[in-house]
């Protein structure tokens, strides 16, 4: 009876280097996202909402607010007397201390905590998308199908499919070859990183694969091509539905915008699939007699005395009188004072913006020291920022974590610099 | 506190209250958007640091069990002490009702000479209000009261209202000289709060004697019997406070809510207020949406215009709805172009389409729990 038919392992020490500094000092399953939410809590209450009780959730990169995030799993029922929620952080062993190398190797790592759930199959999640999946529904189909391993799949664009982990399946599901991020894709097949496999079967190739010397230790590099090339029984899954990777700053603000649309594609009002999520300690959210908001999404706690238009904002922000937010996400607790206009912009926690600042302003050039993070646009502000009065911000600017008021340069920051801590660029 | 221990009785019948309180003891009854009347008692109690608190409760009690469950949410879910509640129950002789406030706590005496503090504070739980109980107790040792009752000048209430509670008069050193309860003509405007600090072993004994004296009531049959034999001090409490006991006052008390300064006074400074968590998503606003001078809470989806108002969870307001200083209940639906005024609409209602009610702001209309109007 307590034996486990499917535990899920959920990876979550990904760094996310490219959501810059939302990512520099939290993982990226551990980024705010959606007014109350954090990026993991979508892969968390998906296995809830499944019936997966047991859950194990691989940590690396930065893990303190991910681990203060999960807890002991009460917000996702996973407070269970067998199985519940178990943070596997890398470990030092009686022979080696090594970090997680790759996605098999961080599962290789704990094989001891599966072999002590036993369970009959393993769901391997990773925690940085946006997405609703009733898990039970492919584990039905990888036991119909006696497959060994499935991997979920999702019918992406012909252009985008050059970016991903490209499957080509015959009729009926049975995957016939596997491409890694090919050049002239054969099909827009693209693994969504989710899969189940049968755990004898995927215990036998993670004992090889960390054998192998020059193995990359990873599921699409290594395991599954091997488990292809020998002819075991891969099926893919195929997903309908809303799925977001939220790795770049331009999908991040995308996807959060997506859920101001007066028909969301991603509906966080299911009473039947409900987000779980640590709820903040604090009351309803009050809108003062000059205040107004229009399609957004505004959390509890704040306090909204200016104008809110397509923005999300997180509990307990307070914006003051003749400010205009659009088109931004407002972490927690962050304040923004009297006759700011914000546009464009991502503000992280606890950050203060004096009076009369405006952000968003003129020519969309990219960050001079990080082009390839902030080019689409986007103004990020980190937490604990405290921006002075009446300082004029450009596009992709960038401003550091805890940067205080002796650290801007000037009132004028144009499009495509950056204000750091301390002044000194990394 | 780590020596005091809490009682909180939840409430006798309140006919004033009308189709909020049918269903549910007035401690339940939903307030300021998210919260339930006996959230802020807990909340201070907690917040003062008590650790022991009994709930007894008589009438109605479902939706206050539900509410409070475990406790966990005001961190009273403990290996030792923690949150008891206790409703009646009926023993082998058919006694168990409990016939006043004080023969609740006799019935529960075990609980009282089970527990290890040395001082029990003693409250109602449908008063609005944040106070540091720390300060009372202070005040209960040095002044070596025997009862310490916690009173409030009650300049801002109307002598109607005054008349509906408590009133006490004072010597010069604070002792209470004279307690009258709900008088018709009230000779002065200090209140009592319902809040008092006792020795439990004290406690114990009174509580023994009444009985035995065939009384049931702590105000009428203890403090007011034995005022000159036992020292009754009086605590001032100097901040807001109101006590939830007639739809008027309901209303009013709930409006306070939009004041930014009593908001942080209850809300933000000195201590949280915990209550049982919804998962619900952040509120929605679509384009259509005029919200101005509102409580809005988690889970709602706003089309209309609200001004004025209180929104509880989950509640909708569609296109062209108008929501007017009313107050709506968690799950409550407004149809298109509906429109209220001065309205108090219970948990689950349905509005339907086009629909328009008015109220007084004396005189708010009630819609009663699962309505479809």
């Amino acid at each position: 009876m307590t034996k486990k038919s499917i535990i899920a392992l959920l990876l979550a020490g990904g760094q996310g280097s490219r959501l810059g500094i939302l990512t520099k000092k939290a993982a990226k399953p551990a980024v705010l996202f959606g007014g109350k939410y954090r990026i993991i809590d979508f892969s968390l209450s998906n296995c809830t909402n499944s019936g997966i009780d047991t859950v194990g959730v691989l940590t690396q990169y930065q893990p303190l607010k991910l681990n203060n995030h999960i807890g002991i799993g009460k917000p996702w029922d996973m407070d269970r007397m067998h199985g519940g929620v178990t943070i596997l952080s890398p470990y030092i062993k009686e022979s080696s201390a090594e970090w997680y190398k790759g996605t098999a190797n961080a599962i290789s790592q704990n094989i001891d905590y599966v072999d002590k759930q036993d369970p009959e199959y393993v769901i391997i999640l990773s925690g940085d998308h946006i997405y609703k999946m009733d898990y039970s529904n492919m584990l039905d189909y990888h036991i119909k199908n006696n497959a060994e391993a499935t991997i979920s799949v999702i019918d992406v664009s012909y252009e985008e499919a050059s970016r991903y982990g490209i499957m080509n399946a015959n009729e009926d599901g049975k995957i016939v070859e596997f491409e890694e991020k090919p050049k002239n894709p054969k099909s827009t097949l693209a693994s969504m990183g989710v899969y189940i496999f049968t755990w004898s079967v995927l215990r036998e190739y993670l004992l090889r694969d960390e054998s192998m010397q020059d193995s990359d230790h990873d599921f699409g590099k290594d395991i599954i091509p091997s488990m292809l090339e020998e002819g075991r029984r891969l099926w893919a899954y195929k997903f309908v539905g809303y799925w977001k990777d939220v790795g770049t700053i331009q999908a991040f603000w995308e996807s959060n915008m997506d859920l101001t649309k007066r028909v969301p594609e991603f509906n966080l009002y299911d009473p039947a699939w409900k987000i779980y999520t640590p709820n903040p300690v604090k009351p309803p959210h009050y809108v003062g007699s000059n205040g107004s908001i229009k399609t957004s999404v505004i959390a509890e706690g704040c306090m909204i005395y200016g104008s809110v238009r397509n923005s999300v904002i997180f509990p307990g922000v307070i914006i003051k009188a003749g400010t205009l937010v659009e088109n931004s996400i407002i972490m927690s607790n962050t304040q923004i004072n009297e006759d700011c206009r914000i546009d464009h912009c991502i503000v992280g926690e606890n950050s203060e913006i004096g009076r009369n600042v405006e952000i968003g302003l003129g020519v969309n050039v990219p960050n001079e020291h990080k082009p390839g993070i902030y080019f689409s646009g986007i103004t990020v502000v980190g937490d604990r920022a405290e921006i002075p009065d009446g300082t004029r911000i450009g596009k992709n600017v960038m401003i550091d974590m805890f940067a205080l008021h002796e650290d801007f340069y000037g009132c004028d920051i144009a499009s495509g610099s950056s204000v750091y801590k301390g002044g000194v660029c990394e | 506190m780590n020596s005091t221990m809490g009682l909180i009785l939840s409430g006798w019948k309140k006919p004033e209250l009308k189709e909020l309180s049918y269903i549910r003891s007035v401690s339940a009854i939903p307030f300021g958007g998210k919260y339930r009347a006996i959230d802020f008692v807990l909340s201070n109690m907690v917040n003062s640091g008590v650790k022991n608190v009994g709930v007894l409760t008589q009438y109605s009690f479902r939706s206050l069990l539900d509410h409070l469950g475990s406790g966990k949410e005001w961190d009273l879910d403990r290996r030792y002490d923690g949150l008891f509640i206790f409703p009646p129950s009926l023993a082998g002789d058919d006694s168990g009702w409990y016939r006043g406030s004080a023969d609740a706590m006799y019935n529960n005496l075990s609980f009282l000479k089970r527990s290890n503090e040395e001082f029990v504070v003693i409250s109602q739980g449908n008063g609005i209000f944040k106070m540091q109980m720390d300060d009372m107790l202070e005040y209960h040792i040095k002044v070596n009261a025997d009862i310490t009752l916690a009173y409030r000048k009650m300049y801002d209430y109307r002598p109607v209202d005054l008349s509906r509670m408590g009133i006490i008069k004072l010597d010069e050193n604070s002792r209470v000289v004279d307690l009258q309860e709900k008088p018709l003509h009230p000779q002065s405007d200090l209140g009592s709060i319902g809040l008092y600090m006792i020795r439990r072993t004290l406690l114990i004994s009174l509580l023994e004697e009444c009985i035995a004296h065939g009384e049931y009531d702590l105000v009428k049959d203890i403090l007011i019997k034995k005022l000159e034999q036992i020292g009754v001090y009086g605590y001032e409490f100097k901040g807001y406070w109101r006590n939830i006991s007639s739809v008027q006052n309901y209303y009013r008390c709930s409006m306070d809510m939009l004041n930014p300064e009593i908001r942080r006074e209850l809300f933000i400074d000195n201590g949280k207020i915990y209550t049982k968590v919804k998962d619900e998503a952040p509120a929605k606003y679509n384009e259509e949406a005029e919200v101005r001078n509102a409580i809005v809470a988690d889970g709602c989806f706003i089309e209309g215009t609200v001004e004025n108002s209180i929104l509880f969870r989950g509640v909708t307001v569609a296109k062209g709805a108008v929501v007017r200083n009313s107050i709506v209940m968690q799950g409550t639906v407004i149809e298109q172009n509906a429109s209220i005024d001065y309205v108090i609409l219970d948990k689950d209602v349905v509005l339907t389409k086009g629909k328009y009610l008015k109220g007084d702001s004396e005189y708010p209309v009630v819609i009663s729990k699962n309505s479809v109007v």
